[in-house]
């Protein structure tokens, strides 16, 4: 059984138009702990990621029902403030992302948002921030050149940085190495096992080594649908149904 | 060696075609430089201090454009504050808010259109609705409103196109770490953007500088200075000839000194305004790379 449930999804079903994307969706998500989300491409995985902070919204045509609760509070109850939401769950795009603007000012981003004017303040979170994103060695001779001059792995780990800096408690992960070169993914995935003493985190990847490797339980999705989800040792030795043997065993997609 | 691969003859038709393309590039290059000679050769012995801060005035017997130049001064500078904001804040409209669809297209073929009317019927109308209906009159600010209805097409095709080509990574990163839409729109959209706002201006200076049908009627023709501090501001509301304007009349008259010393000052303008343009553009291009 699972230690504590930070994220609980209730008969989720996603619709793009007359697309059923996502059907009856139930998974918990553990507290300070990796879920890998897997699949096929299309399966659903990154617009299920994407519910759970509510980037779906920006999408002509969504239509949700259902319910995700985060610390048992409906995020899609009316009157929800989704820019809160945001600051409590950070996410992590497949491309690095840095806004065109020194490191310094996009880490500064979520605290200046947050009203932080504090030229103190803001050094500590940039350096903190850096340092939990294991990047603050090869960045802090040159904070204030523009990010986008790092590599797309530095970039990367900025991108998380960035993240951490509002604080939040969830961090979703969209494919974040699969830009990256492997020495780079390798940085990224200590950086993942790392930062789950403090955060809950939820990658989606399509590389089943990596889901094996750093997660902790992992939701296998099919066409929409969570056809198994557990602990990752279990699903990856004994898994109960045949498509996701069949799955991880590479036999298709 | 029938299969070695060093060419045997140059082919007649390159070397032909090379020879038009290379005398074509020449013309317009001479004919360029030809024009902004002439025009430099005649009027540059028309400048002297007196033509640059005095008016014409038969009492004085001095003859000088100050006036002028101040009109187009206080034409730039009235239309660019209305139209900047209308402009730009129309194409964040457009891009950002509304959603794609008839709507937008509809609006788009508008401004497209509107891009393209002859500059005398925005005259018509301007002198018809702002000097006849709101009892503007022979005004400057009569001439400002109808060039600013003649530029807003132009800021904000320009807004909007600098910001299609801001990455949508931009705009999900921003609202992924909590930004609000209005935050994320200034804080990162509008700088990154703005050199495509700034080059919208500077054409839309271009344009006001260089416009005459619209203004005659309009902004009329005035060209004194204002006697008092006062005047300064009282000004806006009367009869004000740009540059351009006066370089009409100068010519219709056959002053043909004045109108070439007018040219003179207008193509230092011009080149001062594509100066300007480059290093602005490069400034504000200076936060995406080290």
């Amino acid at each position: 059984m699972m230690k504590n449930v930070k994220i609980k999804t209730r008969n989720l079903d996603l619709y793009y138009g007359e697309n059923h994307a996502l059907k009856d969706i139930n998974i918990d998500i553990e507290e300070k702990a990796i879920t890998a989300l897997i699949g096929p491409s299309g399966c659903g995985k990154s617009t299920y990621l994407k519910t759970l902070n509510r980037m779906n919204d920006f999408v002509n045509g969504v239509k949700i029902t259902g319910e995700i609760t985060l610390d048992g509070e409906n995020i899609y109850a009316p009157g929800v403030d989704t820019t809160l939401l945001r600051k409590k769950v950070g996410m992590v795009f497949q491309q690095p992302n840095p806004f065109p603007m020194s490191i310094y000012d996009n880490i500064a981003y979520g605290p200046r948002l947050e009203g932080i004017r504090s030229r103190l303040r803001l050094d500590e979170i940039v350096e903190t921030s850096l340092k939990q994103a294991a990047i603050w060695d090869e960045v802090k001779d040159r904070l204030k050149k523009s990010a986008l001059g790092l590599s797309g792995g530095q970039q990367q780990r900025l991108c998380i940085a960035r993240a951490l800096a509002v604080q939040p408690e969830v961090l979703l992960m969209d494919e974040p190495t699969s830009a990256l070169d492997p020495v780079s993914t390798l940085k990224i995935e200590e950086l993942a096992d790392e930062l789950k003493k403090e955060y809950t985190i939820i990658i989606v990847t399509h590389n089943m080594q990596q889901a094996a490797r750093i997660s902790d339980r992992t939701a296998f999705f099919l066409l929409g649908e969570v056809i198994e989800d557990g602990k990752t040792e279990q699903m990856f030795s004994v898994p109960k149904d045949k498509r996701t043997e069949d799955y991880i065993t590479g036999r298709f997609g | 060696m029938p299969n070695s691969l060093i060419k045997k003859k140059s082919r007649i038709q390159d070397t032909v075609l090379y020879i038009c393309i290379y005398f074509s590039a020449a013309i317009s290059v001479l004919l360029l430089i030809g024009i902004i000679g002439y025009v430099l050769v005649k009027g540059i012995g028309s400048i002297n201090l007196e033509f640059l801060t005095k008016a014409t005035s038969a009492i004085d017997g001095t003859t000088g454009i100050a006036g002028n130049i101040i009109n187009t001064l206080y034409i730039i500078v009235i239309t660019l504050l209305i139209a900047t904001p209308i402009g730009v804040g129309s194409a964040i409209f457009l891009n950002e808010y509304a959603k794609p669809g008839r709507f937008v297209r509809i609006v788009e073929f508008t401004t497209e259109t509107l891009a393209g009317i002859p500059s005398i019927i925005f005259g018509l109308f301007g002198m018809v609705f702002f000097g006849n209906t709101l009892k503007l009159g022979y005004s400057i600010l009569s001439g400002a409103f109808t060039l600013t209805l003649m530029i807003l097409p132009l800021i904000t095709r320009n807004t909007q196109e600098a910001l299609k080509t801001v990455p949508n990574s931009y705009r999900s990163g921003a609202l992924g770490i909590g930004a609000t839409k209005w935050y994320m729109i200034r804080t990162i959209l509008l700088p990154s953007a703005m050199p495509g706002i700034i080059t919208g201006i500077i054409l839309a200076v271009g344009r006001i500088v260089g416009e005459s049908a619209a203004l005659l009627f309009t902004a009329g023709s005035g060209y004194i200075l204002p006697k008092t501090p006062i005047g300064y501001f009282t000004k806006i509301f009367e009869s004000g000839g740009t540059m351009t304007i006066q370089l009409y009349l100068s010519m219709s008259k056959g002053q043909y000194s004045i109108a070439f010393g007018i040219a003179v000052v207008l193509l230092v303008i011009v080149v001062g305004i594509n100066f300007l343009t480059k290093f602005l553009a490069k400034k504000f291009d200076t936060g995406r790379r080290d």
